[in-house]
């Protein structure tokens, strides 16, 4: 099939048909911030962080499919300050004690914080009362720093294919629980690559910890979207 | 063999059974116990968190037990509006517990619920899925009792409204208060005279007439009904569904209780003629669980059209067209209003919304092609195609035809349904409805515009003011603040929590916004309210996020002297909590004097 022509923020671009916005601009060397989006899950737009506008219109990056002639609107200023706003958000709705917690560093939510500096939230904090439950053998779930991106959702399954996380209740109380019979029996494995999916420190292995020392950790190497703009700048 | 496992063995091993499953044990036990919750998991292959993921999605599910017998009293700003502060109170004294919690005895549970679409008839209650309406102390006391004493709910019910509110399969203290009977709805209609015209001509020539009438979508949104099921005419598949879209969530409407109280064979008609026009064999009627009460009766008209041969195998003649109807309940949720968490619903899931493409008539019930269409949309439909295009046209304005059913509700003397022509002025309908002092309308319910004198002008249209039917008159004594305020409870609670604005921003928004209406806010307050409700439209992911600052930002919009009023003029900042007060407050309950002055917290 032929390519798809479409711009973003002035620049040409090509894109294959089938590829979301998110998945083209990537292509083209340009970065969209992204944060419940998973490379290889089908993408749920939960988190809202890679809204940009086209024809006037808001829509979420990492969901929508490329259109021909399309023109994105990527980095206006409103529009970053939205993000921001989001990431903020995030922030006051959960409990966030970076320097104690273990995902420090390879935090994908701080480091969009980070990329937009984010001094104070211009929200007022609303300290939930949220839980951990650390039942699980290999695995522990921090509800206080979960901010329901659906990653572990949608990617982890026991080995008959339930889901081994889900999303339970609703509106503001709404909270990712670990089913409690299919955690028993996680393998090592399947532990390891729960963590790693969830963005933040709400899923943390058992047992191992801090073993990246600061200095080396993921995004002290280099910041979050660097790797796609690596060559154009920034 | 236990109760919980004998009812679980009953349903059939699929997935989508979930809710279905779910609603059984929730009847009959009066909770979803955790050895149901493994059941059910192990019956259906699902995780027994998924299982708890959706008992906990919605209000009329619950892992905990709710009482012998539940009590749900409806929040609306109408039902506050007309007294329900003092029956919630007469609830509690009786059933010796709050909203929230379940008698000592175990016997009667309280619960707090969003509109149950009986805004014309408030305060209004479910109790065990039978309706009580215009609710007064007496009577609620009258119901804990009757409740203790073991009488069933349904055994309470001491008169009848009127129509089929009577008929022996619903019984229903509800009235239908039909105020004004228009000439598409509830014009005359020869039972099967839809589907009967509609099979004499070809699927595409029903598509044509019902988009040369110019009819869009009654339920919100204005979508031309022709079109969409062009689109999901020309999706090939192997089977394609309709949904009627009977959730009527939006709080002040409750049209779509009356026509499927009293016209239910007209909308039925309407299904059949969209399952011939798209090419459907099966349709599907969402029902919210509040009216459960009409099932029976529904149920009962369905198996009258079966007979008539108005559905069924090759119905009104036609010797290649079957089609039947099959009813789903929803089970307390706002958002299954929204087509594709309706959708998700219907498949036995949590109503949470779908992301767009694939749309519903692409990809929608069941991944077929699938329209989506309200109740009141479908009815009209059935009427078009009987009395055609033009005679329809005629009516309304040139972009808005034909007329629409109204919700009326709040400070008038003549709360109900009207059936109107699109272009009514606001200040005519209030002429209609009785309410020559009205100091705010609002139209389009929450989600909607909340108007002040100085629309009284605009018209009622899809260019104008679009409303699904809600209409909410406030009388001059009403404080505005509080309005807002309950409709910002409701988004808050209804919120699926999938996305980060509307979960989060929400919360925040109805935060600051009470900062403001306590007196505490400054011009900055109000910036930050405008920013942050444009925030939470531009970036949500559906309708309800997109909408849920209106009640705030439409407010501000038409009554800017209000807040003015209430906002500390010149000052820059007021903090939320103003600790000197509280220390105050809390000396005065504790019988203590001040350690301190006010002055030193300065
Ligand atoms: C939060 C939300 C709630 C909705 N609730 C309803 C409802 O209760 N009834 C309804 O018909 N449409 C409702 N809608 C609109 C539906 O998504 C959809 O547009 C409609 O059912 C299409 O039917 P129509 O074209 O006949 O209006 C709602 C939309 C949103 C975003
Ligand atoms: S999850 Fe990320 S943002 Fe939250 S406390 Fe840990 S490092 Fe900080
Ligand atoms: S636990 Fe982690 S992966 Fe799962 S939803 Fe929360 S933040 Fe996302
Ligand atoms: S990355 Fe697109 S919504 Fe989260
Ligand atoms: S959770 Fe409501 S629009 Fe996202």
């Amino acid at each position: 099939m032929n390519d798809i022509r479409f711009t973003i923020d002035g620049k040409e671009c090509l894109g294959k048909p089938g590829q979301t916005i998110v998945e083209a601009a990537k292509a083209n060397g340009v970065y969209i911030p992204v944060l419940c989006h998973f490379e290889g899950l089908k993408p749920v737009g939960s988190c809202r962080i890679c809204t940009v506008r086209v024809g006037g219109r808001f829509m979420a990056a990492c969901t929508q499919p490329l259109i021909e002639g399309m023109a994105v609107e990527n980095t206006a200023p409103d529009l970053e300050d939205m993000r921001k706003s989001l990431i903020e958000m995030l922030f006051v709705e959960g409990n966030h004690l970076c320097p104690s917690c273990e995902k420090s560093g390879n935090c994908e939510l701080q480091a969009l914080a980070y990329r937009y500096q984010l001094m104070a939230p211009r929200f007022p904090y609303l300290w939930p009362r949220r839980d951990i439950d650390a039942s699980a053998p290999l695995l522990m779930l921090d509800g206080n720093r979960c901010i329901q991106c659906l990653r572990c959702v949608r990617a982890c399954r026991a080995k008959d294919g339930r889901k081994v996380f889900a999303a339970v209740d609703r509106s503001h109380r709404v909270k990712i629980e670990v089913d409690k019979k299919l955690a028993a029996h996680l393998s090592e494995d399947q532990a390891r690559r729960a963590m790693d999916i969830c963005p933040v420190g709400a899923i943390l292995r058992k047992e191992t910890g801090f073993a990246v020392p600061i200095g080396r950790r993921k995004f002290d190497r280099a910041p979050i979207g660097s790797d796609v703009e690596k060559g154009t700048g920034r | 063999m236990t109760q919980e496992k004998e009812i679980v063995l009953q349903h059939p091993k699929d997935p989508s059974a979930l809710l279905d499953v779910i609603r059984d044990v929730q009847t009959r036990l009066g909770h979803v116990p955790e050895e149901a919750v493994s059941r059910i998991a192990a019956h259906l292959k699902l995780s027994e968190a998924e299982v708890r993921g959706a008992v906990t999605f919605y209000h009329f599910f619950s892992l905990t037990p709710r009482g012998a017998s539940t009590v749900y009293l409806n929040d609306s700003i109408t039902s506050r509006m007309n007294g329900r502060t003092a029956v919630a109170r007469a609830f509690e004294e009786e059933a010796d517990c709050r909203f929230g919690e379940v008698s000592p005895d175990g016997r009667v549970g309280l619960s707090s619920t969003s509109c149950i679409g009986m805004n014309d008839q408030e305060p209004s209650a479910i109790v065990d899925g039978v309706v009580f309406t215009k609710l007064s102390p007496d009577k609620a006391r009258a119901i804990v009792r009757g409740l203790r004493d073991g009488t069933p709910a349904s055994g309470l019910v001491a008169e009848f409204g009127d129509g089929a509110n009577q008929s022996s399969l619903v019984r229903a203290m509800v009235s239908n208060n039909i105020r004004k009977r228009g000439p598409v709805l509830f014009g005359p209609h020869e039972p099967g005279a839809a589907v009967r015209k509609a099979v004499s001509m070809t699927p595409e020539q029903v598509i044509d007439e019902v988009k040369k009438a110019g009819l869009l979508g009654r339920g919100g949104a204005g979508f031309p009904t022709g079109l969409k099921w062009e689109f999901c005419r020309r999706e090939k598949a192997p089977e394609r569904y309709v949904v009627c879209n009977a959730d009527e969530g939006e709080p002040g409407t409750f049209k779509d209780r009356v026509v499927l109280t009293e016209l239910p064979g007209l909308l039925f008609e309407g299904m059949a003629v969209a399952g011939y026009a798209v090419g459907a064999r099966t349709g599907v009627l969402y029902l919210r669980s509040e009216y459960a009460y009409l099932r029976a009766h529904l149920e009962a008209v369905l198996a009258g059209l079966r007979k008539e041969g108005i559905l069924g195998k090759r119905i009104a003649g036609s010797p290649k067209f079957s089609f039947d109807i099959v009813i789903k309940s929803g089970a307390g949720a706002y958002i299954c209003g929204e087509e594709s968490a309706l959708l998700e619903s219907a498949e036995g899931k949590r109503g949470e919304p779908r992301d767009r493409p694939p749309f519903p008539v692409q990809a929608g019930y069941l991944d077929r092609p699938t329209t989506v269409n309200n109740v009141e949309t479908l009815a009209t439909a059935a009427r078009i195609v009987v009395e055609g295009a033009a005679w329809f046209k005629a009516m309304g304005t040139p972009k808005s035809a034909g007329t629409k059913l109204l919700s009326v509700s709040g400070d008038c003397a003549r709360p109900g349904v009207y059936e109107v022509e699109y272009g009514l002025s606001i200040a005519e309908l209030l002429d209609m409805a009785g309410a020559p002092e009205a100091k705010a309308v609002q139209v389009g319910g929450p989600s909607g515009t909340c108007v002040s004198k100085a629309g009284y002008q605009r018209k009622i249209c899809f260019s104008d003011l679009p409303t699904g039917g809600s209409v909410i008159v406030f009388g001059p004594d009403r404080d505005i603040f509080e309005v807002v305020e309950n409709f910002m409870e409701f988004f808050v609670e209804e919120s699926c929590g999938w996305c980060t604005p509307c979960r989060a921003g929400n919360v925040l928004l109805k935060k600051k916004f009470e900062k403001v209406a306590h007196g505490k806010g400054t011009e900055g307050d109000l910036r930050d309210l405008e920013a942050w409700g444009k925030l939470v439209k531009a970036t949500s992911r559906c309708g309800l996020g997109q909408t849920s600052p209106n009640p705030i930002l439409t407010t501000m919009q038409n009554f800017p002297e209000l807040y003015e009023a209430r906002i500390q003029k010149g000052r820059d900042f007021v903090p939320e909590f103003d600790l000197a007060a509280a220390i105050q407050d809390g000396c005065a309950a504790a019988n203590r004097r001040p350690a301190c002055k006010e002055a030193d917290h300065e």
